[in-house]
């Protein structure tokens, strides 16, 4: 019971967290976890963020990301919205959310998920700064995240 | 005919978001690079073999240079930066 959304429209992390809740009553744990907008990046300050995605192939990665989550842990059911298009500061751009019996499945599956979702997801931001527009490049702290999942195995 | 699209920096760059084109045969990955560096400018040529250019054929990552054709969508693009 996955639900992968790529979309324009904000999202309701209420809503989200019961459907992944109420997804069976097996559930005993849920974690969810809410993406932001910040107004400052590399001490400049960011007026607003386009995101732009690859339709199709984006929200297919999203589903591998979540299978390899779920062979993991228990993962009863998961969530993952992403927004695209312009944003502002204070808005939310992504939310991941687990449903799992017991917390520590929840926990480290919906990390994986976010660690990988930065890495391997075919999103991109360009933000507008005072400087002018400037495309974001990969975090080295992003990717030293998702590697550590598979270098603990 | 195979699709060719860009994403993000990258479409900035060659100013070009899609590009419908006949393949030879025997094209792969590497041969499309040199054929739209002969084509298109040297810029191309420079832009889409950069180190940090990922690859997608039918919307699969590759690495290296793998066959295609003309029933092919190739993607080119910059690393991801979501979440």
């Amino acid at each position: 019971m996955h639900r992968v959304l790529v979309q324009e429209e904000a999202f309701n992390q209420q809503e989200e967290y019961e459907r992944l809740r109420k997804a069976a009553l097996n559930v005993g744990a849920v974690v969810t976890f809410c993406g932001t907008v910040r107004d400052i990046n590399d001490d400049d300050k960011v007026s607003a963020l386009h995101l732009e995605h690859y339709p199709g192939m984006t929200e297919k990665e999203i589903e591998k990301i979540i299978l390899e989550a779920s062979a993991r842990w228990n993962v009863i059911a998961a969530t993952v919205i992403h927004r695209i298009g312009d944003l502002h500061p204070g808005d939310e751009i992504v939310l991941a959310g687990v449903a799992s019996e017991h917390r520590g499945d929840a926990f480290r599956a919906c990390e994986f998920i976010m660690d990988f979702l930065k890495t391997q997801a075919t999103f991109w931001k360009k933000e507008s700064t005072d400087e002018g527009d400037r495309w974001l490049t990969t975090r080295q702290s992003d990717v030293e995240a998702a590697k550590s999942w598979t270098d603990n195995d | 005919m195979a699709e060719l699209i860009f994403f993000a920096s990258l479409r900035e760059d060659l100013g070009c978001d899609k590009l419908i084109l006949e393949l030879p045969d025997d094209t792969t990955v590497a041969t499309l690079i040199s054929l739209l560096g002969n084509t298109r400018g040297e810029s191309w040529r420079q832009a889409l073999s950069a180190e940090n250019i990922r690859v997608a054929v039918n919307q699969e990552l590759i690495t290296g240079s793998v066959p295609v054709s003309n029933d092919d969508e190739i993607a080119f693009f910059p690393p991801v930066t979501g979440g």
